[in-house]
């Protein structure tokens, strides 16, 4: 199981280590910081380095690197897997996940690690149970503590970790019940220099946030639940009943959380939002190169495509840019030859457009990379695969919850062509 | 007001300050000075000096003060464990607080204090723990158990805890069954034999059931250990399959993962025309591409992962090659793992999809992706033939980029194209001539030398490129010598009028100028082939090769077998089984997959490979006996085989009675006293072991006039000690022309003396008429016990023990491996291991003869080779 684990942040210093079996040395994390070395980028350390007498899996979260240490055969998921539960801790805990966060709570830090493993065994690692554990900081309550002298560790045995339901806390109470459902969607999709989709899937998820007094059993019930056929859900989520029925059936941890993420890839369901129309050309001889490029929304049920904004990295030999935007603003990086244009929101009856010339090296050679653009945006009130809830119900309680559902899409790591075509006439 | 500014004393006497804090009257002081300490712990600074005055706010109500101390206390006890005895009293108290926390915490923080003296005190209260009333304190004690195991390994046995544990499997409450499970299989880590976790039906159910409703990690401890299962049928495997499905769709990554470890390994059971069998194949592939949303550290793992699912099983991934396109974004590792998966699963129907998307990766600015995208469209080309042509003007293209590693890539994968296809595409081979002087990595020299040499016919300035590299012969490496020196020769053997001088030149160079031994060694081949007879020289160097084989980098199909029992694992990772890299698994149990249940004895034939019958007449010890005598009991054949001729004979059969041979009872009999030599009484017989009895069967027949009758049996002293357990059954007289069949079973206890040889047995029997003695030869396979089957261990350990004078090594003929497999295990040699080294099976084998001499063997079958060879060892165990 999980022997240590050690905090690096960016510079390569250990600034936090923790110890579940016997100490490990420091010296062990040399080899970490040899790959760290040998890789190009930050985020391409292996995730699995081998020591002659551990393993080291780690994890590259807000610039630090979370570097567990293992001796025996673990499964490298489950370690990278409750890293992640670390992290999401901390920033639930601090607000943020940073060197400096760690360092101000570093306490509540040890103690966090200390209750979430049990000899490299996980032990408490649901929010709603470590928050009853121990309690997070806020300014108040640091103050009240300094007052009064009482401390952030909870009295109580949590009480959660043993029931049914150990994801949920017993004896909540409201006075106002609220349930919010967002549903969120990302795209990532390639597309080709000729404009067809090469992949496209779409990512989803449902969080929630749900605040309802007692015990409250929930059922959602989807429009069109065929499109979710590859889901995982949050532990809470009855199956059986979404196998029979397919109505999500279940009683909600008390605060935020994900209720299920879901995937959908199949082609045919998935619509790209936006179309680009490019025009860009070199000529052999001249130092100058033509660059044209316009947006436009494509199957987008009437809702705008909002906060757009579309990157490139141009190839070496381009020297300067000088452009046109037909709105929103943008900048070219003469030193990492990226260009980013901020679009804004695409208006349908005038379509944002980038236009103008680009200054080449001289004499500079064909040049050999493909550029890709890489484009951001969002849609609000919309799920792109064209996920519906159809309805939420509430039973076990008496009382009349307020509900709430939003959508949105947004584009996720990568919505990108390969669209640069470079003509030599 | 945070705890930074607990970093910040730099002032002088930093620790004296502390101890006059935490002796404080004040509470509130003695607090904030302990969390000083444990601050100034976390950054590694040493405030051990501090023991006694932290150890003395121990006793206190403050929750939060305890844990701090309990804190303190796991990190500094194993450097004072003289002052950690101070703190046992408030402990054991505090196990027996009313508060469930207290307890728990209390059991907990006690494991962890690593000091010997400690665990002693810790005994009671734990056996406590184990049996309370709250779960939550069950769950946290029996990960204690674990912790002390760690600890003081004997202890925890003596103290019967791992029974206790076991008891805990069959808990009301599922997180204390997913922990008991979870400590068990941390122990069982380091008693590999000890079968601490004895799974059978009901704890099986147990289980499952438990399986619904702990938290995610206990689920992944659960599923990890039902992947050590083996279900009996192929129904049961089916509803632990459809209870484990659920599991696929977890938001914990690490729970999908082992529940498709769980599914791939009981999956083998299953009947392949079952309808459930495809709902399988089906629910498997949504929930692998999910994985691949995921963190990059995630992906990785799971595509490293997915890349062994492929190669079992194809089909569940086939229609998702997409997925595995290459993301700009992804991080060099992902990218690496994601190209190989994709030529995996590179076919007909997808090839065009695919070429079109490694042109686009050898265009990016990696060099190793790009390097390995090059590299993996000459894979496309070998894999998929119908794509070859594309594949190769793909290459062309990109060495028309003059980028200098590509172009270095391309002619190294091309070399294999035109090993694959044979006269097929040499018409590009002026196109790579022109990028000759490019090339700087000796791979890629090495491949073009090969083109020029293979190809040399059709290039007519071959002789000029050859002669170019030679002028720097010295400066090159040696691989790039050795291709120079073979693609000469061939040169010379093609048009041998206009290139003598420069094979003259090239062979000096390599034998008298190079102190590389392959070199010159490799050169003085070449010049005594071509100057003693030039024809052969021709047909050796200038003959047909074999075309290379299609898929590369396969992972060999046992190995294979084993890593799918280790899916998610980080044996998963590194794709080695675990014995060869994990530290301190000794000796892990080799997991293999369940056999199909459409063939029964697959599992036999896979577990035990073949029979060692060796034959060297010649071998005069002890143990060249023994062996030459094992051949005949395995062939339960023709006892008076001594002669080579005879045993060869039994080698034919081995090889060619398939199916009669297997059975064991399928009696030869010998003729071992004909009527002539014995006034008209004719015995003939075998020699038999059943049920753990050697009897010898005999048939008597009278072939005199006379009736004959007080027949009586006894034996000569010989090698192992036979006597006849009771007299010779033949109660009514023999009359003429009648025969009767006897059984007489035998002990081994008689006296004991070294025959030659070894089976020989002296009969003497007697009768009415006169006393006949006649000696025949047993089977050695009677004398193997039951109990021959060694511990792994054991057999490791003997079989690095037993001295060199004690071993025998035996070539045996033409053998098959299924016709000798089940007799074998029939005669008792008990198949210990198997490994794969090189393409070779390597069978480990034990016997035990009545008398407790062991012997080891290894069996080496190459694949497709008849022969094996035997390496037998000896071994007398020391009563």
């Amino acid at each position: 199981m999980i022997h240590s684990l050690f905090l690096v942040n960016a510079s390569g210093d250990i600034f936090l280590e923790k110890h579940w079996k016997s100490v490990v040395s420091r010296s062990v994390c040399d080899y970490f910081f040899e790959a760290q070395e040998r890789a190009t980028e930050p985020e391409n350390v292996p995730p699995v380095i081998s020591t002659p007498h551990h393993y080291l899996i780690s994890v590259l979260r807000h610039r630090i690197y979370f570097v567990a240490v293992i001796q025996s055969e673990v499964p490298p998921l489950f370690v990278i897997e409750f890293l992640h539960r670390v992290v999401d801790t901390f920033q639930d805990y601090f607000g943020v996940c940073t060197e400096a966060a760690i360092k101000d709570n570093v306490v509540v830090v040890y103690e966090l690690l200390e209750e979430m493993l049990d000899n490299g065994f996980p032990l408490a690692t649901e929010s709603n149970i470590l928050k009853e554990l121990i309690k997070p900081p806020t300014i108040l309550r640091t103050m009240v503590n300094t007052i009064t002298g009482s401390t952030n560790v909870g009295e109580q045995l949590p009480t959660g970790q043993l029931s049914v339901v150990p994801w949920r806390r017993t004896g909540v109470k409201y006075t106002n019940n609220e349930a919010y459902f967002d549903v969120v969607e990302e795209i990532d999709a390639i597309i080709d220099k000729s404009g067809s989709t090469i992949t496209a899937e779409i990512q989803g998820v449902i969080d929630a946030c749900v605040k309802l007094t007692g015990m409250p059993d929930l059922t959602l019930s989807f429009m069109n639940p065929r499109l979710l056929d590859d889901v995982s859900f949050h532990p809470c989520v009855r199956f059986k009943r979404w196998e029979a029925e397919r109505i999500l059936s279940f009683i909600p941890p008390d605060g935020n959380f994900r209720l299920l993420s879901y995937h959908v890839s199949s082609q045919n369901l998935v619509a790209i939002p936006v179309y680009v129309k490019h025009n860009i050309t070199f000529r052999e001889g001249s130092s100058q190169g033509r660059f044209d490029l316009t947006l436009g929304p494509k199957q987008t049920m009437g809702k705008a495509v909002e906060a757009v904004l579309v990157s490139s990295q141009l190839p070496r030999g381009v020297l300067n840019a000088n452009l046109n935007p037909s709105q929103g603003t943008y900048t070219f990086d003469p030193v990492t030859k990226l260009l980013t244009w901020d679009v804004g929101k695409i208006n349908p009856q005038k379509l944002p457009s980038l236009k103008g010339t680009m200054s080449l090296q001289a004499g500079a050679s064909k040049p050999d990379e493909n550029p890709t653009i890489n484009i951001q945006l969002k849609i609000q009130q919309m799920a792109i695969s064209g996920l519906k809830v159809n309805r939420l119900d509430m039973y076990g309680e008496k009382y009349k919850p307020f509900k709430g559902i939003k959508y949105m899409t947004k584009a996720g790591k990568s919505v990108s062509s390969y669209l640069f075509e470079f003509l030599f006439i | 007001m945070t705890d930074s500014k607990y970093f910040t004393t730099t002032k002088k006497g930093e620790i004296f300050e502390l101890k006059a804090e935490l002796n404080s009257d004040k509470k509130e002081k003695k607090k904030e000075a302990v969390k000083k300490v444990i601050a100034s712990m976390t950054v590694g600074k040493d405030v051990s000096a501090l023991f006694p005055d932290v150890v003395n706010c121990m006793q206190t109500d403050n929750l939060e003060l305890k844990k701090l101390v309990y804190l303190y206390l796991m990190n500094y006890a194993k450097s004072q464990p003289d002052m950690a005895i101070m703190a046992v009293n408030t402990f054991v108290k505090d196990c027996e607080d009313p508060n469930p926390l207290i307890r728990a915490l209390a059991v907990r923080t006690m494991g962890c204090i690593r000091v010997d003296k400690i665990t002693e005190y810790l005994c009671e209260p734990l056996r406590k723990c184990l049996k309370d009333e709250d779960p939550y304190v069950r769950k946290t004690a029996a990960v204690c158990v674990a912790k002390l195991h760690d600890i003081n390994a004997q202890l925890v046995e003596d103290q019967g805890f791992l029974d206790t544990l076991k008891d805990l499997i069959s808990d009301s409450n599922p997180m204390v069954v997913a922990n008991a499970v979870a400590a068990l299989s941390e122990i069982a880590e380091s008693h590999p034999n000890s079968n601490l976790l004895d799974l059978n039906p009901q704890t099986i159910n147990k289980l499952l059931t438990a399986l619904n409703e702990c938290t995610e990690w206990g689920q992944i401890f659960i599923l990890d250990c039902l992947a050590n299962y083996t279900p009996r049928d192929d129904r049961e495997s089916q509803s632990i399959c459809e209870r484990v499905t659920p599991r696929l769709s977890h938001a914990n990554s690490a729970v999908v993962l082992s529940a498709v470890k769980v599914l791939m390994k009981f999956m083998e059971m299953l009947p392949k025309d079952l309808d459930y069998y495809g709902t399988l194949l089906k629910k498997l592939a949504p929930p692998l591409v999910t994985l691949l949303s995921a963190e990059p550290e995630l992906q990785y793992v799971a595509l490293r992962n997915i890349n062994l699912i492929v190669q079992r099983r194809p089909e569940i991934l086939k229609h998702e090659m997409k997925v595995f396109f290459v993301k700009y974004n992804d991080p060099i590792y992902v990218k690496l793992e994601k190209l190989d998966i994709m030529i995996r699963l590179a076919s007909q129907a997808n090839i065009a999809q695919v070429l079109a998307e490694l042109k686009e990766y050898a265009t990016e600015v990696d060099v190793d992706f790009v390097r390995k995208a090059v590299r993996a469209i000459g894979r496309c080309a070998i894999k998929v033939e119908q794509s070859a042509e594309r594949c190769v003007s793909t290459l062309l293209d990109l060495i028309q980029t003059k980028v200098n590693y590509v172009v270095q890539e391309a002619i190294v994968v091309i070399k294999d194209i035109f090993r694959k296809y044979p006269n097929k595409y040499e018409s590009v081979i002026a196109t790579l001539c022109e990028n000759l002087d490019s090339l700087d990595e000796p791979e890629a020299r090495a491949a073009m030398i090969w083109i020029v040499g293979e190809y040399a016919e059709r290039i007519d300035n071959a002789d000029e490129l050859l002669e170019s590299f030679l002028e720097g012969f010295h400066d090159e490496s040696t691989q790039v010598q050795l291709q120079l020196l073979t693609a000469i020769v061939k040169l010379f053997l093609k048009k041998p009028t206009e290139t003598q001088e420069l094979v003259q030149q090239v062979l000096s160079l390599a034998t008298q100028d190079s102190d590389n031994p392959d070199l010159r060694d490799r050169g003085y081949i070449y010049w005594r082939l071509l100057s003693t007879d030039p024809v052969a020289a021709k047909e050796v160097v200038l003959a047909e090769k074999p075309l290379i084989s299609e898929e590369t980098d396969l992972i060999e199909p046992t190995l294979l077998e084993e890593l799918i029992c280790h899916i998610g694992t980080l044996a998963s990772v590194y794709h080695k089984p675990p014995s060869a890299f994990v530290e301190g698994s000794r000796g892990v149990q080799h997991k293999r997959l369940p056999a199909t249940a459409n063939s029964p004895d697959a599992s036999s034939a896979a577990a035990v490979a073949d029979a060692p019958p060796a034959v060297i007449p010649s071998q005069g010890d002890l143990l060249g006996d023994l062996l030459n005598l094992d051949l005949t009991p395995t062939t339960t054949g023709p006892t008076p085989a001594v002669s080579t001729g005879i045993q060869m004979g039994a080698m034919d059969l081995l090889g060619g009675g398939l199916d009669s041979l297997t059975m064991i009872d399928s009696v030869w009999v010998q003729v071992w006293v004909p009527a002539m030599k014995a006034k008209g009484l004719e015995i003939s017989g075998t020699f038999a072991r059943r049920a753990g009895v050697i009897q010898m069967e005999m048939t008597l027949s009278n072939k005199a006039m006379s009736v004959m009758t007080d027949f009586a049996i006894q034996f000569n002293r010989n090698s192992f000690g036979l006597a006849p357990a009771g007299p010779l059954q033949v109660l009514i007289p023999l009359s003429p022309n009648q025969s009767i069949e006897v059984t007489l079973p035998l002990n081994t206890v008689g006296p004991v003396m070294k025959m030659d040889p070894l089976s020989n047995l002296q009969v003497a029997v007697k009768n009415n008429i006169d006393v006949f003695y006649f000696s025949c030869q047993y089977p050695i396979s009677i004398l193997f016990v039951e109990d021959g089957k060694m511990e792994r261990q054991v057999f490791l350990a003997t079989w690095k023990d037993i001295p060199n004078e004690n071993e025998s090594q035996f070539q045996i003929k033409d053998c098959h491996l299924n016709a000798a497999s089940s007799k074998l295990q029939g005669s008792n040699i008990f198949t210990i291991a198997k490994r794969t080294v090189d393409g070779q099976d390597m069978l480990y084998q034990s016997m035990k003869l009545s008398n407790g001499i062991w012997v080891l063997a290894e069996l080496r079958v190459q694949a497709g080779n008849p022969n094996y060879t035997v390496t037998c060892l000896l071994w007398v165990q020391n009563t």
